[in-house]
């Protein structure tokens, strides 16, 4: 709600308002995050569908036989874009939520870097899962 | 993280009663924030007993009534009172609007009135709009073109052309939307907010304006742009019908065509 303008978590400047709205000017991108956002998340509607139907129709499955079963070409090939899809539209809907939220600047960076490098290492990991059974 | 709670001195406190007068017929309470910079007090609310039979139909009236007749310090901005200045948005039963458009009988029970949300205050229902200003500058809301006009008249647009700005040029600049909309909340000193993006647009979408380019690069940026995640509060608040929800997706639409 409302608060007072004699509220003190607000830094002393003599600055113009419109220098400090213009600050350091535009970045001049966000829009490849914003679109990828978009791309990754149309891929992603029947990739994952196809995920879940493998995963109801393989139970009972044996060790050996889902082993061969990712060995296959097309589903290691399936799996490793699920993966890789997966992970990038992760990380960029967290940078988001982060950038959204997490204060002050440094909290922030350091944030959008650690879920950037949770999400890769996790998607090597989960490639180098399909690569061995598929290579 | 972004404070989500008051400050220790915006905590709100229970205020002052003013009773109605003796044989009022249809009493209505409004619920009124009250600051004032001066008294070193946190913020208050006043309750006001107003005899709907005696008061107009729309809760400006109601604050004029109490202006006049009952405390005269209460403080908030007005002019037209018919929904064409924007001097009297404020937050009334939860909603941001119009106090000149918003009738007493919309609203269920007492009538709780206050600013603008998450902006400065400078007294009691007055905002302080001097950044959201500051951000409409920044995006240079005016014509801009190298061509000269024609000597003989004025610059033409077709009928199609002129009819992209109907939704936009409605705008009276109130700000219900802009601090209706959490991301301007959280971030409003980098994120341009519902308002000023639907004015930057209203120069975008102008078939005379020759700086479309430097209009949009000017908004590609995480924060002045990005920072609209489609809450729509903005479009469901404006108390003119507009769709500034719309106008932002045009905008992300017209720099991803760009790349694409």
């Amino acid at each position: 709600m409302a608060h007072p303008a004699a509220d003190t978590d607000r830094p002393t400047t003599l600055r113009t308002p419109l220098g400090r709205v213009r600050g350091s000017g535009s970045a001049k991108s966000g829009t490849h995050h914003w679109w990828m956002q978009r791309v990754t998340s149309m891929a992603l509607l029947p990739l994952t569908l196809w995920f879940i139907v493998v995963l109801a129709t393989s139970a009972g499955m044996t060790q050996v036989e889902a082993a061969l079963w990712i060995g296959q070409p097309f589903n290691a090939v399936l799996l490793l874009a699920l993966i890789g899809l997966t992970f990038h539209h992760t990380a960029s809907g967290l940078q988001v939520v982060i950038e959204d939220y997490a204060k002050p600047e440094w909290v922030k960076i350091a944030a959008v870097l650690a879920v950037k490098a949770v999400c890769a290492l996790l998607a090597l990991a989960a490639a180098l899962a399909v690569l061995r059974l598929a290579v | 993280m972004a404070t989500f709670t008051l400050p220790k001195n915006s905590t709100i406190s229970k205020g002052k009663h003013f009773p109605a007068p003796a044989g009022a017929k249809k009493v209505r309470p409004f619920k009124i924030y009250r600051w004032d910079p001066d008294s070193g007090e946190n913020p208050r609310t006043d309750t006001y007993d107003i005899d709907l039979e005696a008061c107009g139909p729309m809760v400006l009236d109601a604050l004029i009534k109490i202006k006049n007749e009952v405390d005269s310090t209460l403080t908030f901005r007005r002019s037209c009172r018919e929904g064409i200045c924007g001097s009297c948005s404020m937050n009334i039963d939860g909603l941001n609007t119009l106090a000149c458009l918003k009738p007493i009988e919309d609203v269920k029970g007492e009538v709780r009135i206050h600013p603008l949300p998450h902006m400065p205050v400078v007294k009691d229902l007055v905002p302080d709009l001097s950044q959201i200003y500051a951000q409409l500058r920044s995006v240079e809301p005016w014509l801009k073109a190298d061509t000269p006009p024609p000597p003989d008249g004025e610059r033409l647009q077709s009928k199609e052309e002129r009819a992209k700005l109907d939704g936009l040029w409605e705008c009276i600049l109130c700000f219900c939307c802009s601090t209706a909309c959490p991301s301007y909340w959280w971030n409003g000193d980098r994120y341009l907010g519902p308002a000023v993006l639907l004015q930057a647009y209203r120069w975008i979408a102008d078939s005379r304006d020759e700086h479309t380019g430097e209009r949009l690069d000017a908004l590609e940026d995480p924060f002045k742009l990005y920072r609209c995640h489609t809450i729509m509060n903005c479009t469901r608040t404006c108390p003119k019908g507009l769709n500034p929800a719309q106008a932002i997706g045009d905008i992300k639409k017209m720099l991803a065509e760009r790349v694409v």
